[in-house]
């Protein structure tokens, strides 16, 4: 073989190895490219490459009106487009000065919750898969079928369903609704705990997953990190308690926090998570009021000239909108802050000195849709 | 005339049993791929294959001939002769191992006085045929995946060497014939006498298979595919018909060395004597299951197809029920030479089927270790348990030929004393 340039040699005189992981892999979900420095299987350092999934979906929102966009979020994070739909539809009518009434806000709650046991469902399964484990994500998928089916119920989609509209939902609840819902959430926690005895207490698991990608809290911060990885660094920070957006205010819930930061610390995390939104869930759906599910706004939406920036707890941290509006129908400017991009960052400082091995379990813990980052 | 087919007959013979070795041995891998399909997709509420046959029954042959059609690519770069030689190396070591496996009294290809030892060498050979593969192939995973491979058959190989001479211990002789011998005579399986090698033994056997959760050389999550990440079509089937039949060769060995081989359970006892006509039950059952699944099938012609293929799978089966049951009398009794002479090898493959479903189990539930963790368990636990369960051992036999304690039970204390070093071991061990 030939020496391939500007490859320097490790300290036992072999030549380091350059190993491109992606943008074809079956572990990087996705068309995530990772470049790794190797010696011998031991990562010494790393870069991400992405840009295969670039849609410019940023700049096609300056080029339709507020309405027309929505469905374009829903293809940023594809797993969670409940969540994408609700961060927009919140942050335009921040701009109109209105907000949806409170039977929207409840029932969009409630979706928004399902949606991030879905993508938290998801991610365990696939997180599993790349360790090793192939049974858990069959027993997730099924899981996540039974809310993909509610949603096809609700508003016809299942995976990119633009289940809210500017001002509140088109929509009513289908007949039925809330016993779907209560059905899914009384079956979760057997199906949870079913889980963890897979995992949780496997020894395997616990030897692949502690200590491997430790962020402290400080680092975490400093890198920007949000959502479950941050709060498994011991950083209790969760936007629905910080600045609670819908309904989350009426609701009781903890914040789950790890201690180490580990990848097994997410794991937990995000497993708690899970319960959490079955809690907010089995609240909301006993509370939902009576009334209107659209505010009144007109058919045209022109914002009053302005910006505004809304963030909310997406399933994989903090996903923020930024919109300028210069009083016409269009967006002036609009800007995504995808919670998967910035996570990312995490990756080189997580993955130096661990193994081959370790870098798929890094990238399964870390969450990341490619649509998100790459949007 | 009559020298020549006189001198050639001992030839004759032992080309008949390769042959049905052979056939016998690719058939049973063809269907265990099938099998691990089936199980692994009710251990995760799928129904795996169904389109092929009923249940999908021929679905190895399809997959088969889809292999054998298609385009069979040497990447650029590659190391031709030696990317062609690995997989069959992997191959031929697998096979050739089979013809010192006892499938039953009087069937097996040879006997070889040194049996045991030929059968690890050659089955570590295989692994040559990976390293090459991983070599060759001039591409990074595939190196990875060769690279791991080493290590792990070096480390796994020298804990199971040592579990199986307990074992050698117990019978006296490296012969597989004599090994099951052995334990008819003294009337118990090893694996009762010595649990914790019999342990030892499956988790190498897992180790050196690669299979989960050891598959580390071909992580598919990892490393692609491993070390034949670059092979394709024909080659591919090669490398993927010698991993399985590797599988099989191990639980052949485990089986021989610890499970009784070709014992019926009970040999010795009379009141058991019912056993020996399972063989026949089984296929009654067969017949039973097809009969089932073809009332069971919808009305209509476009199941033409499935419904003749049950009746034929059923024919065929009540007919082996019936050939089987072919009653002679001897001296006044009733006796059944065909169950007779099938018995053996009908209760190893039972045996055999046992622990390869072990392997499809483990597979469907644990998580994959990570190379350092692989070795670590490997030098740190497998192989100080399995020297300090060889030396137990041997203590163990002369404590029973110098005292009047009987072998199973100093055994049995030489087994207590190894699992606390065991514990020792574990708790030493830094999670």
């Amino acid at each position: 073989m030939e020496r391939t340039p500007g490859v320097s040699t490790t300290v036992l005189g072999a030549d380091e190895i350059i190993l491109n992981m992606g943008p074809q892999h079956p572990s990087t979900h996705g068309v995530l490219r990772v470049k790794l420095k190797l010696d011998g299987e031991k990562v010494i350092g790393s870069e991400c490459i992405i840009g295969y999934l670039h849609r410019g979906v940023e700049k096609i929102g300056e080029n339709r009106i507020y309405a027309q966009f929505a469905p374009y979020v829903d293809r940023t994070d594809y797993v969670a487009a409940v969540s994408n739909g609700l961060g927009y539809c919140q942050a335009v009518e921040m701009l109109l000065g209105t907000e949806a009434p409170p039977r929207a806000a409840w029932v969009r709650t409630i979706l928004t919750e399902l949606q991030r046991i879905a993508s938290h469902l998801l991610w365990l399964g696939t997180h599993a898969l790349d360790i090793g484990a192939i049974t858990p994500l069959f027993y997730t998928f099924r899981e996540r079928e039974e809310i993909l089916k509610i949603f096809e119920k609700y508003c016809g989609a299942r995976l990119t369903t633009h289940a809210f509209r500017i001002g509140g939902l088109l929509y009513e609840t289908y007949d039925g609704f809330e016993e779907d819902v209560k059905r899914f959430c009384q079956d979760l926690d057997k199906k949870i705990a079913e889980y963890e005895d897979l995992l949780t207490e496997n020894r395997i698991w616990v030897e692949r997953t502690r200590n491997i990608g430790v962020l402290s809290a400080e680092e975490a911060i400093d890198l920007g990190v949000t959502g479950p990885v941050l709060r498994a660094s011991g950083v209790k920070w969760d936007i629905r308690k910080a600045f609670p957006y819908a309904a989350y205010d009426k609701f009781e819930f903890e914040i789950p926090t790890g201690r180490n930061g580990d990848t097994y610390d997410r794991y937990l995390v995000r497993m708690e998570e899970m319960r959490q939104s079955r809690r907010i869930i089995l609240q909301a759906i006993e509370s939902i009021p009576e009334g209107p599910i659209m505010a009144r706004i007109g058919k045209v939406l022109k914002p009053p000239p302005g910006e505004v920036y809304h963030s909310i707890e997406a399933p994989k941290g903090e996903l923020g909108y930024y919109i300028v509006s210069d009083g016409s129908v269009q967006p002036y400017r609009l800007r995504i802050r995808p919670p998967s991009f910035i996570n990312l960052e995490a990756f080189d400082k997580m993955v130096r000195g661990h193994l081959v091995a370790d870098v798929v379990a890094i990238i399964g813990t870390l969450d990341i849709v490619l649509g998100e980052v790459d949007r | 005339m009559v020298t020549l087919l006189e001198a050639g007959r001992p030839y004759l013979i032992a080309l008949i049993r390769i042959i049905v070795v052979f056939l016998g041995v690719s058939l049973l891998v063809a269907y265990l791929v099938y099998a691990e399909r089936k199980i692994l997709a009710h251990l995760q509420v799928r129904v795996g294959p169904m389109r092929v046959g009923p249940h999908g029954l021929l679905q190895p042959i399809a997959d088969g001939l889809k292999l054998l059609l298609k385009e069979d690519i040497i990447p650029q770069g590659a190391d031709k002769a030696i990317f062609w030689l690995a997989p069959i190396i992997s191959l031929i070591a697998a096979f050739t191992a089979f013809s010192l496996v006892p499938f039953g009294p009087n069937f097996a290809i040879t006997d070889a006085n040194v049996g045991l030892l030929f059968l690890i060498g050659i089955s570590s050979l295989g692994i040559l045929g990976i390293i090459l593969g991983g070599w060759s192939s001039n591409s990074h995973y595939p190196l990875l995946g060769a690279l791991r491979s080493t290590a792990q058959l070096v480390s796994y190989e020298v804990a199971l060497g040592f579990a199986l001479v307990s074992a050698l211990l117990l019978a006296g002789s490296l012969s597989m014939q004599k090994i099951v011998e052995a334990q008819a005579e003294q009337g118990i399986w090893f694996i009762f006498l010595q649990p914790v090698a019999f342990f030892i033994v499956f988790v190498a056997a897992i180790a050196e298979t690669n299979r989960n959760p050891f598959d580390l050389p071909e992580a598919e999550s990892e490393l692609v595919a491993g070390f034949h990440t670059e092979y394709s079509g024909f080659r591919f089937s090669l490398f993927f018909l010698a991993e399985y039949a590797a599988m099989v060769l191990v639980s052949s060995i485990a089986v021989t060395l610890f499970l009784g081989g070709w014992l019926r359970p009970f040999a010795r006892v009379a009141a058991f004597d019912f056993l020996d006509f399972v063989p026949a039950l089984v296929f009654a059952a067969a017949a039973a299951w097809c009969l089932r699944a073809v009332l069971r099938l919808p009305r209509g012609r476009e199941w033409r197809w499935q419904r003749l293929m049950l009746y034929l799978l059923g024919a065929g089966a009540v007919l082996v029920f019936l050939v089987l049951l072919l009653p002679v009398r001897v001296d006044g009794r009733l006796a059944f030479p065909v169950l007779g002479a099938i018995q053996g090898v009908f209760w190893f493959m039972v045996k055999v089927t046992a622990l390869l479903f072990g392997f499809i189990w483990f597979r469907g539930t644990f998580p994959r270790y990570r190379f350092d963790q692989l070795m670590s368990l490997g030098w740190r636990f497998m192989i100080p348990l399995a020297i300090v369960n060889v030396i137990f051992c041997g203590l163990g036999i002369v404590l029973s030929k110098k005292s009047d304690w009987n072998l199973t039970a100093s055994l049995w204390l030489a087994t207590a004393a190894t699992l606390l070093v065991a514990v020792l071991l574990v708790g030493r061990r830094r999670v």
